[in-house]
């Protein structure tokens, strides 16, 4: 158990590192000069070497990668060239609508997709089934801003049930924020619950064929117990491994969902960034999102051992 | 629950048809029909496809959904149907009245709930017991099967115990509730001969207390002559022929019945085959192999790790035209020896010389080429060793196309060979999955056979096909002995087979050789316990298959 | 079913469902429309005219027109021919890096190591993320849009046929190839490389549908290819300016975004059914 914890922790480490080279190559490999691209056409001399002076870019690529690598681990992460305010406090401001929006759209996520991924997988061939599947597919098929516009046609322009945009924070009260949050939540879930309801079906379709389920109709055992107790926990493996990697696939949705909803999460700060070529802020940003997918994933992977003890008594 | 009146059958199964499910079906059983009385074993026996486990698949009610479906007949538990009973009733007749142990103890048990709980579910879905008694019931239950520290046991993780261990939980879970009708579908044929036999004798001891009538399923006539009361044998969906085990065995009215029982090898050795010259081809001087396994923590402590001597100072001799028969149970050893001498595996420390030549510090293909040439390997599975996608024809010829043959000259070579292990010279174009396994398993000793090597490791070769056809591939096998002059290692657990082909013996036990010599005097006058341990633990070793007849004196 | 059976005969063997058939026609349908956008198209896709600024659907403009007096239907199908080569290009180019990647992964395990860890590192940078960064620090043409799309889509590539090589590298076919002196590169072509085959076709309709809805987003976002190319993107970004007056400036791009790729991944779900029965109902 210790030793697969440790090994769990040491493999995060050349990961993050690979990170970091990806996010650092990024801008120093991207033809032409940076300084240039950041800045933007119209800039001057005298711009262009103030920003090469602010990035480091006049130093050679190994030196410039150590000191920068350096900045960031002492929790530096520069800048912003637009506001000249850090980084990290401009990411620390907009944090609570992005953790909010993922927050929600996650546990509609597991509330909705693993029953509908058990219940296909043991009607299988059925009309459940049939019907899971088709919503999935079409979660896969129709992109987030799609959905989120014919939420909001539907239901905030037409049926007038829900605000068309904007966001209000858990502090302002349960009732306001739960109003707001709930369209852009289920438009973000819409493709997460896809993905996730076909790997449970998928998963609890692999596990149901195995012995021990047989065994386990073979006591007389009620079929709840054989679908949640004996066969979903066997299949949880995969169905939070998916859980771990759809995050990356959950960030690019906060995006998107934000841009359309009008939230003032991370997603619209990266866009805003991006068009201001704000080059320190993306850079924050990338790192630390690809870091919390680390984590999370490490979490996932720890979180194993509680399902199977197998690996707990590795 | 329902009452059995004196005299009627436990189980009665009348005129049972199956058919897949589909566009078009086929019909899996073909109407067929048997009792068994209260205590009584009926043993259904039969090769592959025969039907066998169907049957008892049906009489649990617990068919595949959507695949299979009765259709026609009744299965009778007491007088009950259960073909028509609904769900509900053949639920709470599972586990209370009617129970199952199934082949693979290794999957059978749930990996991520604890035995205890496993057991404890029986009792709770069946009866109204409370918490501390369900724990004691499970407990005694434990106990009834020998297992120890029962307490333990009900705490433990299905992978902390053994494949014995495992079975034993599941014969107590079958048994918890003292049901009238136990199906057992092969539930030794995973486990090593002498936990087999403790496990059939459990069985047999738990009936007789209990008055449990067994349907036991096997494709194994020494099990049968072991366990049976009565015998059905099953071919193709039907029953060819139902009678007492002593009926069946020793006057046998049907053809395939006395088929099935002429395969069967005898435990008696064959005699040993004449030798001219000594003329060693393969030879081990005291190979050592060792497995580290670290976790990942003692390799950042530097700590040292688990260490397995699976193989420890083992030595012998093959001569040409030879066979070796290395014998023993899961985990001796004797698969590793094999894979050494093939340098499929790294030999900790010994010589191994092929034609004198010693290839034990060999690295890399180029140097071991000419050594793997000369000795070549039949695997275990012939569904696996075969790559689906290449023709017979291309796997035959890959190793010569290697050695730099013309492609045209080998195509005729294999084409030669493949009418040698008694196949078509077509089936150069055919694919593995065109072929049955016998079939593939002559491909395969075709394949290693245009290497012309000097020696053939065959491993466990023969362990994964039905009785008749192994006994057609071992012919095979010594035919293109005999007219090659070949030395053949042969790995198997099965000390039948071992007596028929072996003209020498080894038996291996954790890693160690504790008997070697030739195959009539190890086999008929063991010296080593664990040799005598394995001669009794053989499923009917004290039947004569060939004469028909229980054998009164031993051997 | 048996896996033996040569990818034709698993293709055409027993007559498809009518889904897949239909997804089929559909796609062929988008696909000849992206071909012959200038002759079916009823005007040119940039073609300005102030009169006819937000025009509702009629006999003139079938879908409406846009903010600029811009045929939407002209628009919409001139959007095709972005989506389909960005989807074809993204989809090539993450097979052909990383088919040798992943072969090579899992075969040489010294490399497998530091080459995962770079493809989790990879992985854990969020698609879009990357591909906005990439457009926004180069000029957003066709091959930046392509390459920033497909980056992130190779990880996903390298571990398939990485695990397929395992899976496959296990079996004693392999042993025994070994033993007739088979040299590892061969035996990755002759006995790795085909049985990877199926999956990569399978996977690569999967890579191509979201590769489209990639670049519709980036395109959404105004960091796609520049407004003066009409994709499907672009046209929502600009409708949903006027979305309370005219939801068609978005519905009408979303309905036929949404068709294409719902055939795709379709008909991928009918070709992973056919030519990889044990993945069958995998994500």
């Amino acid at each position: 158990m210790l030793s697969y914890f440790l090994r769990r922790l040491l493999m995060a480490i050349p990961v993050m590192f690979f990170v970091a080279v990806f996010v650092f190559l990024l801008l120093r490999l991207t033809p032409g000069d940076p300084a240039q691209a950041i800045a933007g056409d119209q800039a001057s001399l005298a711009q262009l070497e103030a920003i090469r002076e602010s990035l480091g870019l006049n130093e050679p690529l190994s030196v410039q990668f150590v000191t920068w690598i350096g900045q960031m681990l002492q929790g530096d992460f520069g800048r912003s060239l637009i506001s000249d305010r850090p980084v990290l406090e401009m990411i620390g401001q907009r944090l609570g609508p992005t953790l909010a929006l993922a927050l929600v759209a996650m546990a509609m996520t597991l509330l909705i997709a693993l029953p509908m991924g058990v219940l296909a997988a043991w009607r299988h061939g059925g009309m459940t089934d049939r019907l899971v599947m088709a919503v999935s597919v079409i979660g896969f098929s129709v992109p987030i801003f799609v959905i989120g516009y014919v939420l909001i046609g539907v239901f905030a322009v037409h049926l007038r049930w829900f605000p068309v945009q904007g966001y209000k924070a858990l502090a302002d009260g349960i009732g306001p924020f739960a109003h707001r949050i709930f369209l852009p939540g289920l438009a973000l879930a819409s493709i997460y619950i896809a993905l996730i309801s076909r790997m449970t079906r998928a998963s609890m379709l692999e596990v149901l064929r195995e012995d021990y389920v047989r065994t386990a109709r073979a006591k007389g055992l009620p079929e709840g117990l054989v679908l949640f107790r004996h066969a979903l926990r066997n299949a949880a493996i995969p169905i939070l491994t998916v859980v771990g990697t759809g995050f990356a696939m959950m960030i690019s949705g906060v995006v998107v969902t934000e841009t359309v909803f009008n939230i003032p999460g991370l997603g619209r700060l990266v866009v805003d960034a991006v068009l201001a070529r704000d080059y320190p802020l993306i850079q924050a940003i990338i790192l630390l999102t690809a870091g919390t997918y680390v984590l999370i994933n490490l979490a996932i992977d720890l979180s194993y051992a509680l399902t199977d003890p197998r690996i707990r008594y590795q | 629950m329902t009452a059995s009146q004196p005299g009627q059958p436990v189980l009665s199964v009348r005129d049972l048809k199956v058919s897949t499910m589909g566009r078009r079906p086929a019909e899996i059983l073909k109407g067929i029909s048997f009792d068994i009385a209260p205590g009584e074993t009926l043993c259904l026996v039969g090769e592959s496809g025969s039907g066998k486990s169907v049957t008892s698949l049906v009489t649990m009610d617990l068919l595949p959904r959507g695949e299979l479906q009765v259709t026609g007949g009744t299965a009778a538990l007491n007088g009950e149907d259960i073909v028509s009973a609904s769900p509900a009733r053949t639920k709470a007749l599972r586990g209370a009245e009617m129970a199952m142990i199934f082949q693979e103890p290794m999957t059978a048990l749930n990996p991520v709930l604890t035995i205890g709980l496993q057991m404890d579910e029986i009792y709770r879905a069946h009866t109204k017991m409370r918490g501390p008694d369900r724990r004691s019931a499970a407990l005694a239950a434990f106990d009834s099967v020998s297992l120890p520290d029962p307490a333990r046991i009900y705490d433990s993780y299905p992978h902390q115990l053994s494949g014995g261990q495992r079975q034993r939980v599941m014969i107590a879970m079958a048994l918890a509730l003292k049901p009238k009708l136990l199906i057992a579908d092969e539930p030794t044929t995973a486990l090593d001969v002498t936990t087999q036999k403790q496990i059939l004798q459990l069985i047999r001891k738990l009936q007789e207390e209990q008055n449990t009538a067994v349907l036991f399923i096997t494709h194994d006539m020494g099990v049968v002559v072991d366990i049976a009361d009565r015998v059905c044998v099953m071919r193709h969906g039907e029953v060819v022929e139902t009678g007492t085990t002593g009926e069946v065995l020793s006057q046998p009215r049907e053809q395939y019945t006395r088929d099935l029982l002429a395969a069967v090898p005898s435990l008696t050795p064959r005699r040993a085959r004449a030798q001219e010259r000594h003329e060693h081809v393969l030879e081990l001087l005291e190979v050592e192999k060792v497995f580290e396994f670290r976790s990942f923590l003692s390799k950042l402590l530097r700590r040292p790790g688990h260490r397995v001597r699976a193989v420890k100072d083992v030595s012998f001799r093959l001569d040409r035209g030879r066979t070796l028969g290395i014998v023993g149970e899961s985990g001796s050893g004797k698969s590793t020896v094999a894979r050494c001498v093939l340098r499929l595996e790294d030999p900790t420390s010994g010589a191994i010389l092929v034609n004198g030549h010693d290839i034990a510090p060999l690295e890399g293909q180029t140097a071991l080429a000419p050594a793997r040439r000369a000795v070549q390997m039949i695997f275990q599975d012939p569904n696996r060793s075969l790559n689906p996608r290449l023709t017979a024809g291309d796997s035959l010829i890959e190793g010569a196309l290697n050695a730099g043959e013309p492609r045209a000259e080998a195509l005729a070579r294999a084409g030669e060979l493949l009418e040698v292990v008694g196949l078509p010279r077509d089936a150069l174009t055919r694919y593995p999955h065109q072929f049955s396994g016998g079939q593939r398993q002559r491909i395969a000793i075709a394949r290693a056979l245009m290497m012309s090597p000097d020696v053939i490791v065959a491993d466990e070769a023969v362990s994964a096909l039905d009785v008749s056809v192994q006994a057609q591939v071992l012919d095979l096998l010594a035919e293109v002995q005999a007219r090659r002059n070949l030395a053949i290692l042969f790995i198997t657990h099965d000390l039948r087979v071992a007596a028929q082909i072996c003209d020498d013996v080894m038996v291996m036990q954790r890693g160690e050789v504790v008997e070697f010599g030739p195959a009539g005097q190890v086999l008929s006058d063991p010296q080593h316990d664990y040799t005598r341990a394995l001669l009794e633990a053989a499923p009917g070793r004290d039947w004569d298959f060939a004469k028909g007849r229980r054998i009164t004196e031993p051997a | 079913m048996s896996q033996t059976q040569s990818l034709r005969k698993r293709l055409i063997e027993t007559p498809p469902h009518w889904t897949t058939m239909l997804a089929l026609a559909v796609l062929l349908a988008i696909v000849a429309m992206a071909l012959f956008a200038p002759r079916i198209a009823n005007f040119p896709p940039t073609e300005l005219n102030a009169m006819m600024r937000l025009k509702p659907a009629d006999g003139t403009y079938w879908m409406g027109t846009d903010s600029f007096g811009r045929d939407l239907y002209s628009r919409v199908i001139h959007g095709a021919r972005v989506s389909l080569l960005v989807g074809a290009g993204v989809a090539l180019g993450a097979i052909l890096i990383g088919l040798p990647l992943g072969l090579l992964a899992g075969w040489f395990r010294g490399l497998d190591a530091v080459l995962m860890r770079a493809m989790d590192g990879l992985m854990a940078i969020p698609g879009i993320l990357l591909a906005i960064a990439i457009v926004a620090l180069t000029k957003a043409g066709l091959t930046t849009v392509i390459i920033a799309i497909m980056l992130p889509e190779i990880p996903q590539v390298v571990r398939l046929v990485r695990a397929r090589v395992l899976a496959t590298r296990s079996e004693t076919f392999v042993e025994a190839a070994v033993l007739l002196g088979t040299s590892p590169m061969r035996i990755i072509w002759r006995h790795l490389l085909p049985s990877t085959i199926a999956p990569l076709i399978v996977q690569g309709t999967y890579v191509y549908a979201s590769a489209i809805l990639t670049e519709a987003a980036l395109s959404f976002l105004g960091v796609g290819i520049g407004t003066e190319t009409p994709t499907w993107g672009n046209i929502m970004a600009e409708g949903r300016l006027y979305f309370a007056l005219n939801p068609w400036l978005v519905y009408w791009p979303a309905i036929v975004l949404s068709l294409c790729i719902l055939s795709i991944n379709l008909l991928g779900d009918a070709l992973r059914d056919r030519l990889d029965p044990k993945m069958k109902g995998r994500s």
